[in-house]
């Protein structure tokens, strides 16, 4: 159907798609999750109360979530180009993706560590646990399914965000579906980025669907 | 001489609300003794679980003192109180397990959390679950136990750190009859093989009367009395202790003339009502009756209805009170 140049260039698009996805989704997990864990603790009846960081957490968290992906993309412009030194490939597209997406995964993080069994954590009290031991012995194993889930869900919204960055210097799948499908009118090559991009986003949510039922120790 | 453990002064737990604070808690003393098995009761939303959260400072009393051996548990703060925590085994109404850890991991947690090498840990692990009698569960998940075996890991967990008190909050109260019976029992074994103090916070009088050898009835956030369980059980003297003792299907009917005839062991040879009857040549309407089990012991009690003629009713009573016979009164049920 493709001659080898397209499929090269196809290979290269999924291979840059992961690259900007996994990398981003591990730096998003990097901040999201000390944010996801600090709008636990803080909240009200968290285990380290804090309302005025929580609330200002909570403010920014919303705030960077209600940015459409694309004008932050363009926003943060001048902050990609500082750190990374330009603002188009697959490097560069990574701190937009970040920014985007870390929120959104402290959001997820909260969510998962909210489900654990408030019973449990005031167990872990009643032995004297500490702040630092009820997160790292308490709140993340138990919430441990819940997370993976959690990623799976993560890693495929980063992926439609970076298909995204496309449009404006990003590289991978939305570059070439954007370039030939849309401004060269290359129906066929957008048709097939489009099925790699389903299959990759199966790939991720069968990958987390598999590790969430075999991280968890309460169906049996 | 029966030495303190637990001594509670003046303890007063505050919930600020909107409009008006809410006293969960109000001048509320009492002294648990070493050795003791002592029993909290009161209906739902009577604090009582607010009480035993106080006592591990789970919660934070607004006044008062929660003296621990001596100390201040109020006055606690950080790494010396995670300490004084340590001294304090509870379990809960709900286990509470960590649900994804096994039997032994549960039981390392605490063990985990105070520093405790892992074979270490492990050891002492596999000695508690065998004492609880559970050792062949011990790579078993919470999921796959049953409600009391969960409980016996949640007991086995409390002993980790080798406390001196298991405080339980509800403990029996998501199990059924024959499990609560055998967790009472290992609770009480544990009491008298280990000499750990227990604290037991229940809403069910049988659980008291069963394995508590004093209680405390507690009513809107108040002690309302306390006091060694026979004695509450014989002559309860509040309102609130009536309730629990005397039967809610009682609280209805017509309350004159009521007697409250209690039997020990000794008295149940002997047809007493009959001579009772025949001797004072008085009739007597039996309004109630039941047996319960009181530290290991029998004891009936009935209700009586006695004659409306006050000559004959005098009768009862001394003969009553001749025969050693504990009758008496209950002004208002």
């Amino acid at each position: 159907m493709f001659d080898q140049q397209t499929v090269m260039m196809l290979l290269e698009g999924v291979v840059d798609t992961l690259y900007m996805t996994l990398v981003s989704t591990f730096f998003s997990y990097v901040f999201g999750m000390v944010m996801g864990v600090a709008l636990v603790i803080w909240r009200k009846g968290g285990i380290r109360p804090c309302p005025v960081l929580y609330s200002v957490l909570d403010v920014v968290v919303n705030l960077t979530r209600s940015f459409p992906f694309l004008i932050l993309m363009i926003a943060v412009i001048p902050f990609t180009r500082f750190l990374v030194g330009t603002t188009i490939g697959n490097n560069a597209t990574v701190v937009p993706l970040v920014l985007a997406a870390a929120p959104f995964v402290a959001r997820l993080i909260e969510s998962s560590l909210l489900e654990v069994d408030a019973g449990v954590v005031e167990a872990a009290q009643s032995m004297g646990a500490s702040t630092w031991q009820i997160i790292f012995k308490v709140l993340l194993p138990e919430a441990t399914p819940s997370l993976i889930n959690g990623s799976a869900i993560a890693a495929t919204t980063i992926l439609g965000y970076s298909a995204m960055s496309g449009a404006v210097g990003g590289g991978g799948l939305g570059k070439l579906a954007i370039m030939y499908g849309y401004n060269r009118y290359q129906t066929d090559i957008m048709f097939a980025t489009v099925v790699l991009l389903i299959v990759i986003v199966q790939i991720f949510q069968s990958i987390g669907n598999w590790a969430t039922k075999r991280s968890d120790k309460r169906i049996r | 001489m029966a030495e303190p453990i637990i001594q509670i002064v003046n303890l007063e737990k505050r919930f600020t609300g909107k409009n008006t604070d809410i006293f969960a808690l109000q001048g509320i003393n009492l002294t648990v003794n070493k050795g003791d098995i002592y029993g909290i009761i009161g209906q739902s939303g009577a604090g009582k679980s607010t009480l035993v959260r106080c006592i591990n400072m789970l919660e934070r009393p607004t006044g008062g003192q929660v003296l621990f051996n001596g100390r201040d548990m109020c006055l606690l703060k950080g790494a010396e109180l995670r300490q004084a925590q340590r001294s304090m085994g509870m379990i809960f109404q709900q286990f509470n397990l960590l649900m994804q850890r096994t039997a032994e991991e549960n039981v390392c947690f605490p063990l985990e959390l105070a520093g405790v090498k892992q074979a270490a840990a492990r050891e002492r692990a596999r000695e508690l679950l065998e004492l609880v009698g559970l050792s062949e569960r011990r790579n078993a998940y919470p999921s796959q136990l049953s409600g009391g075996q969960k409980q016996r890991v949640a007991i086995a967990r409390a002993l980790a750190t080798n406390p001196a008190v298991l405080l339980c909050d509800e403990a029996t109260s998501a199990l059924d009859p024959a499990t609560t019976e055998s967790i009472l029992a290992l609770i009480k074994d544990i009491n008298e093989r280990l000499g750990i103090t227990a604290v037991i916070i229940t809403h069910e009088m049988s659980v008291i009367e069963k394995i508590c050898n004093h209680v405390a009835i507690i009513n809107h956030g108040r002690i309302a009395e306390t006091g060694p369980v026979r004695e509450v059980f014989f002559h309860p003297r509040t309102e609130a202790a009536r309730l629990l003792v005397i039967p809610e299907a009682l609280q209805n009917m017509p309350h004159e003339r009521l007697y409250r005839l209690i039997f020990n062991g000794r008295s149940s040879f002997e047809p007493v009502i009959s001579n009772l009857v025949l001797a004072c040549g008085a009739p007597v309407n039996i309004m109630f009756a039941d047996t319960r089990d009181i530290g290991g012991t029998a004891f009936g009690q009935m209700v009586l209805q006695l004659p409306a003629d006050a000559e004959a009713r005098r009768r009862v009573i001394e003969y009553a009170n001749d025969r050693g016979l504990m009758l008496e009164e209950m002004r208002h049920v």
